[in-house]
Formats: C-alpha cells, sequence, structure tokens
C-alpha cells in the first residue's frame, strides 16, 4: 500500500533526525556540566572578584541560552508564538529588574 | 451538563461529581457560582460604606471597621469576584470558540478554580478575627505595623488565589496554541479567545510579581525579615513597585477579556462582521505590551523624580490610542448593522459612553502635575470605578446575557434583563459621576467621616443614593436566575440565530465532550460562513470515531484543603508555634497528593463510536 510506504519513510526520517536531536541535547547538556564546574571551580580558586563577576554572569547568560533554545525547543520550527512569549517574559524581567536597580542604587 | 450527572442521581453523587470534575464547563460554572457569591459579598461591603458616608460625620461603623471594610471590598471584587468571573466564562467559551474538547491541563484547571475558591473564602475568614485593613494595595510600612493577623490572611488568602489565578492563565495559552481544531489558524480565531489568550499571558507575566510582593510582606510579618522597614535599611517603596508592576497589568486582565465580549456582541447582534477585525487583535497586544510600561503612574507623588514621572506619564497617555481604535471600530461594527437590542445588547450599547468617560479621566490623571491634585481623592475613585465597573461589570453581564443560553440552556428573561439594566445604570451614574466632583473639591479616600457643610454633603447623598438602585438593579438579577432556571424559554443551538462562532454549532448546553466531531474551519466566523453557502451545519473534519477524555479526580480538592490548612498555621504560628504543626500537616497532604498524582498514571476513558452514535448529534 502506498499509504504505509510514505509512512515508514516519514518515519525513518522522523529517527534520523530525532537522533540528531538527543545528540544535540547530549551536548548541551555536556556543557552546561562543564560551565557549572566551571563557576564552582572559580569560586573555590578565589580568583579576584573583579573578574569572577562578569565571567559568572557571562556563563549564566550562555546557560540562560542553552535552555531556552536546546531544551525548551525555541530554535525548533513551529514554536514561534511560545519562543514570542518566552521574549516577552524577558523583556518584562528586564524591566523589573532595572526598576529594582535602580531604585537600590540610586 | 454532563450524562455521567445526569445518569447517577441523589445529593451525594451530585456534589461529587462537582467536587471531581475537570470538565472545563462545570469548572467555569463553579467559578460563576464563587466568583458571583463574592460579588453579592463584596457588593455588601460597599453598600456598608456607601451608608458611613451617606450623611456628614455619621457613625453607623467605626473607623477601623471601616478600614476593614474598604480594604475587603476592594480585594474582593478584583481578587475574588471580577477575575473569577471572567476566568469563569473564558474556561467556558474558549475551548468551544476553537473546538476543542477541553483545555489543555484539566486537572490543573480544576486544581486552580479549588484553590481561588479556598484562597477566597480564607481571606473572609478574617472577618472573624479582624480583617485586613491597610487598603486593597497594602501599602507599607502601614501593612507591616498593623497588628493582629488581618494582613495576614490578606497575604496568605492572595498567595493561594493567585496561584490558582496563574494556573488558569497558563493553561489557557496552552490550550489556544496547541489546541485549535483544523483550520483554525490564529487569525481566524474570535476576538473572545485573542482577548483570552493576551490576558492569559498577562496573567503569567504579572501575577509573579504579586507573588514575590507577598512573600516578602509575608517574611517581614512572621519571620522578623526588613523588606520594607526603612529603619532597618529596608525599602517600602519596593512593596509599591512590586504591586503595581502587577497592579497595572490587572487592570488589564480585568477589561480586555470584557473587549472580547462586545467584539462577539456586537457582531451578532448587528449581522455584521467585526469592523477592523486585524487592527482589534493588533490593539489588544499593543495595550497589552504598554501596560507594562506605566505603572509608575499610580506613583506619581512618591517622589520617583521629574525624569521618571514624564516617561511613565507619556507611556501612560499613549495607552489611550489603541483603546481609542477599538472603541471606534465597535461603532464602524454598529453603523449600518440591522441591530437587535436586546439586554446583551443594551449592557455593550451602555459600555461605550461609561468606558470612554473613564479612559478621559485617565488621561487626566496620567498627566503627572495634575496628579499631585487628584491623587488619592475620590476623583480616582470615580475614574477607576467607570472603567471597571462601566466596563468590566457591564461587559460580564453583557456575557452572562449572551451566552447563558448556551451555558444553561434556557435564556435569561428580557423584562427582568431591562429592569435591572436600567436600574443599575442609571445607579451606576448617579454613585459615581458626582465622585469626580467631590474629589475635585478636596474630598479625600479611605477617610471614615466627612465634615459638615464643606460643600459634600448632598454629592455624598446622591452617590449613596445610586448605589442603592445599583443594589436594587443587582437583586432583580438574582431573581431573573431563579426565574430562569426553573421557568426560562429553552434555547436551540443556535440560541441568537445570528451566531457567527463555533460555539453556536453544538447543543445548549453542551455535551461533555463538545463536539462530536471536530469541526474544519474555513475562515473567519466559520458559522456564518457555513450559514452564507446555506449549509447548516459545519462541515466535519474527522469521521465519528472514538473520543478520548480525561478522568475527574479529587486529588485537586484535597491538595487545596493541605494548602489552606498550612496557610492558617502559617497566620498563626508568629504567636503560638504549635500551629507549625498545622503547616507541616497541611504541606504534608499536599505534597503526598502531588507524589500521588505523579506516581499514578490516569489514561481518562474512551467514549465509543457506537455510543457516539446512538446519542445522534
Ligand atoms: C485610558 C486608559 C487609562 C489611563 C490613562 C489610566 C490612568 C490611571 C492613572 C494615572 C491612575 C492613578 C491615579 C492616582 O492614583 O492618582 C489610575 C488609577 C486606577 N486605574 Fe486607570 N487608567 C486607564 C484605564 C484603566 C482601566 C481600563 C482600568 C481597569 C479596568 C483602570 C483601573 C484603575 C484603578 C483600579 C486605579 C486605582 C488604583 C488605586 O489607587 O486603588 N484604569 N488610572
Ligand atoms: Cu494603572
Amino acid at each position: 500500500m502506498p499509504d504505509k510506504m510514505s509512512t515508514r519513510k516519514i518515519n525513518s526520517y522522523q529517527k534520523q533526525k530525532n537522533k540528531q536531536e538527543m545528540q544535540k541535547m547530549v551536548v548541551s547538556f555536556a556543557l552546561m556540566i562543564f560551565f557549572t564546574i566551571v563557576a564552582f571551580a572559580l569560586v573555590i580558586l578565589e580568583v579576584p572578584s573583579t573578574y569572577v563577576i562578569p565571567l559568572l554572569l557571562i556563563l549564566a547568560f550562555v546557560q540562560v541560552g542553552f535552555q531556552f533554545f536546546y531544551f525548551m525547543h525555541l530554535k525548533d520550527k513551529g514554536h514561534e508564538v511560545p519562543s514570542q512569549i518566552i521574549y516577552g517574559g524577558v523583556f518584562v524581567t528586564f524591566l523589573v529588574a532595572l526598576t529594582f536597580t535602580a531604585i537600590t542604587w540610586w | 451538563m454532563s450524562m455521567t450527572s445526569a445518569q447517577k442521581s441523589g445529593f451525594g453523587a451530585t456534589l461529587w461529581d462537582w467536587l471531581t470534575t475537570v470538565d472545563h464547563k462545570k469548572i467555569g460554572i463553579l467559578y460563576l457560582a464563587g466568583g458571583g457569591f463574592f460579588f453579592l459579598l463584596g457588593g455588601l461591603e460597599a453598600v456598608i460604606i456607601r451608608i458611613q458616608l451617606i450623611s456628614p460625620e455619621n457613625n453607623f461603623i467605626s473607623a477601623g471597621l471601616y478600614n476593614e471594610m474598604i480594604t475587603m471590598h476592594g480585594t474582593t471584587m478584583i481578587f475574588l469576584a471580577a477575575m473569577p468571573i471572567l476566568l469563569g466564562l473564558m474556561n467556558f467559551i474558549m475551548p468551544l470558540q476553537i473546538g476543542a474538547r477541553d483545555v489543555a491541563f484539566p486537572f490543573l484547571n480544576s486544581l486552580g478554580f479549588w484553590l481561588f475558591l479556598f484562597g477566597g473564602l480564607l481571606l473572609n475568614l478574617s472577618w472573624f478575627t479582624g480583617a485586613p485593613d491597610a487598603g486593597w494595595t497594602n501599602y507599607a510600612p502601614l501593612s507591616i505595623q498593623s497588628p493582629g493577623h488581618g494582613i495576614d490572611f490578606y497575604v496568605m488568602g492572595l498567595q493561594l488565589s493567585g496561584a490558582g489565578t496563574l494556573m488558569g492563565g497558563i493553561n489557557f495559552i496552552v490550550t489556544i496554541v496547541l489546541m485549535r481544531a483544523p483550520g483554525m489558524t490564529y487569525m481566524r480565531m474570535p476576538l473572545f479567545t485573542w482577548t483570552t489568550f493576551v490576558a492569559s499571558i498577562l496573567i503569567l507575566f504579572a501575577f509573579p510579581a504579586l507573588t514575590v510582593g507577598l512573600f516578602l510582606m509575608m517574611f517581614d510579618r512572621m519571620f522578623g525579615s526588613a523588606f520594607f522597614d526603612a529603619a532597618l535599611g529596608g525599602n517600602a517603596v519596593i512593596w509599591q513597585h512590586l504591586f503595581w508592576i502587577f497592579g497595572h497589568p490587572e487592570v488589564y486582565i480585568l477589561i480586555l477579556p470584557v473587549f472580547g465580549v462586545f467584539s462577539e456582541v456586537f457582531p451578532t447582534f448587528a449581522k455584521k462582521r467585526l469592523f477592523g477585525y486585524t487592527a482589534m487583535v493588533f490593539a489588544t497586544f499593543l495595550i497589552a505590551f504598554l501596560g507594562f510600561m506605566v505603572w509608575a503612574h499610580h506613583m506619581f507623588t512618591v517622589g520617583l523624580g521629574p525624569v521618571a514621572n514624564s516617561i511613565f506619564a507619556v507611556a501612560t497617555m499613549a495607552i489611550a490610542v489603541p483603546t481609542g481604535i477599538k472603541i471606534f471600530n465597535w461603532l464602524f461594527t454598529l453603523w449600518g448593522g440591522s441591530i437587535k437590542i436586546n439586554s446583551a445588547m443594551l449592557w455593550s450599547l451602555a459600555f461605550i459612553p461609561s468606558f470612554t468617560i473613564g479612559g478621559m479621566t485617565g488621561v487626566m490623571l496620567a498627566s503627572a502635575v495634575a496628579d499631585y491634585q487628584y491623587h488619592d481623592t475620590y476623583f480616582v475613585i470615580g475614574h477607576f470605578h467607570y472603567v471597571i465597573v462601566g466596563g468590566t461589570v457591564f461587559g460580564i453581564l453583557a456575557g452572562l446575557h449572551y451566552w447563558w443560553p448556551k451555558m444553561f440552556g434556557r435564556y435569561l428573561n428580557e423584562v427582568l434583563g431591562q429592569i435591572s439594566f436600567w436600574t443599575f445604570f442609571i445607579g451606576f451614574h448617579l454613585t459615581f459621576f458626582i465622585q469626580h466632583f467631590l474629589g475635585l473639591m478636596g474630598m479625600p479616600r479611605r477617610y471614615w467621616v466627612f465634615l459638615e457643610n464643606q460643600g459634600l454633603d448632598t454629592g455624598n447623598l446622591i452617590s449613596s443614593i445610586g448605589a442603592f438602585f445599583m443594589s436594587f438593579g443587582v437583586i432583580v438579577f438574582l431573581i431573573n436566575i431563579i426565574y430562569t432556571t426553573i421557568k426560562g424559554k429553552k434555547a436551540p443551538g443556535d440560541a441568537w440565530g445570528s451566531g457567527r462562532t463555533l460555539e453556536w454549532t453544538i447543543s445548549s448546553p453542551p455535551v461533555h465532550y463538545n463536539f462530536k466531531q471536530l469541526p474544519l474551519v474555513r475562515g473567519l466566523d466559520p458559522l456564518w460562513i457555513e450559514k452564507m453557502e446555506g449549509n447548516e451545519k459545519m462541515t466535519p473534519a474527522e469521521p465519528v470515531d472514538e473520543i478520548h477524555m480525561p478522568n475527574g479526580s479529587i486529588l485537586p480538592f484535597i491538595m487545596t484543603i493541605g494548602f489552606t490548612i498550612a496557610s492558617y498555621g502559617f497566620i498563626y504560628q508568629t504567636g503560638n508555634k504549635y500551629w507549625l504543626i498545622a503547616v507541616f500537616a497541611g504541606m504534608a497532604i499536599a505534597l503526598i497528593c502531588m507524589l500521588i498524582r505523579s506516581l499514578k498514571d490516569d489514561h481518562g476513558h474512551h467514549i465509543s463510536k457506537e455510543e457516539l452514535e446512538r446519542v445522534g448529534d
């Protein structure tokens, strides 16, 4: 039956995609663990805080990116609306953070 | 009502059915009933306030009780009446409008409802020992210093019901993103679904700010922290920011859904498609976006400085633009339509001028310089009652009249409907119009008494008389509900004969799986399209086949009881550490329920093809 054929084709295509997806996940997961170890190491080794704070912040941002794009599928097709909503949330969070830094330090 | 409840009889079985239901329609009705109950309670509080202010230096209630009364009135009306009633309408109608059989997370839906209800009940239990008395805005340091447990009840009650609301919001977002019927693209969604979507996004982003604020408040009051205590290095203004970062989006959470209601009512009764659909959607998003950048207009007099005040003033005024777009679109929808006037339409028509007045006073308030004069006077009270009553409450009543036949299978009575409309409408303007002038004459809000011969006597008397008119209107509406339930005229599926959206394609009330076959949506206003092509029904998008439905569960109810017990424990453990037992016991109950939920697989049930064929349409 032609119908069965095409589904089988889609299945093998899907399998291939899933495999790639899994690889990406594992790589980004390993990277995140690595970043966490680096972060802890920096603090344990008592690197001066002028370096540690910006470094930790950068690592944190990269990790948030991994989290959103790989684990929460923001990069994937068909996830445009959820991505927009997350960006909205990031925007609001930014506003709130800005406000409280402003009122605490000015 | 679902088939199971019709088959089983007896009070116990019915009660069990409602306690365990995960059906979005029943949960919608529960929300309406719960919200309605708190609306009556809040209304009673309002009448007591107006009796106290009916004449100068009145002594109807004491000063302390007056503070409790205004606090509970505001808190109840916003959190426990207006929002839940809107959530009820959304819950019932939105899945029908997108052609879905339930919401995405039925279990969560039920949990959200019970959390709201028990949060509200917990808050109101405070009446027995002293209610919160720092205003619905609960500003620190007043709220930190308020003796007794009133504020603690405010904190825990709102935390519970807020968690419920947050769940509702997330649920609706996921439902709309994932569960639209075949062919229902985003730009074919009815406006009420759109506004539900955007209001849910607002809930998702705004409520966490309230949650954080309430947690800080809880720690300050119960565990000796000093976030808001200036003497110990804290900052009381932080509360105001957190509250209004939540609070301003909250007022849009209250108004956007009813914008959706009007956008359904007008096209149905003018028999014309909504004018400027795309502009309406766009304006909704613009309002939501701007709504997050204006919170400091509630804090113009705090002393943020001229730069901050100017930015927030301009941003605030900008919101009037998309709102104006909407008003004009509704007017153009009516223009040239063959208009049918009934109660739903009366409430909608009355909304336009009433809400516009509220928008105008809003723009006046947005002028930071002028606000130094208006702030904390009755002018502000006038403003927000025009938008909340003239907008949200009118919209809820329009929506209830419009969808009542869909929800309960019977039409609300027209005569009673118009009596309650006219008395409420006249009473509303009597009560609140004059308050603008009282405010301009210098009458401050939240004062227990006013003095004689300062030109405030007549205005306050008129305002109180108006409140009695409004009460009369509400009572007639209640009578209408009872009358309709017993004797109301039965409604067919397309109850108004000119329905345009999917909810009118199924029976009134709908069967518990909503759609026997999911409909194929071929454009905006799908039912109207089919009608124009001479079809009586929607084209199905699938053959008749087994339907998969979720099972009911008592866990959400028990979980909520656990959280409520824990909240009670938190409130009283400050005085007596034995109350910590309640905290632990309550949390244990809730956690065990979560564990059961996670470990026990529940795959729902199937309605067989044979049964579906037997039932017919
Ligand atoms: C054109 C749109 C609007 C503008 C420009 C506007 C502007 C303002 C401003 C500047 C204030 C602060 C006044 C003060 O405290 O001195 C205010 C208060 C308020 N507004 Fe609006 N508003 C608008 C629409 C709405 C809507 C749609 C709602 C609700 C459905 C609403 C509800 C409220 C509430 C509840 C308060 C008082 C909060 C309190 O202090 O207790 N407003 N508005
Ligand atoms: Cu505001």
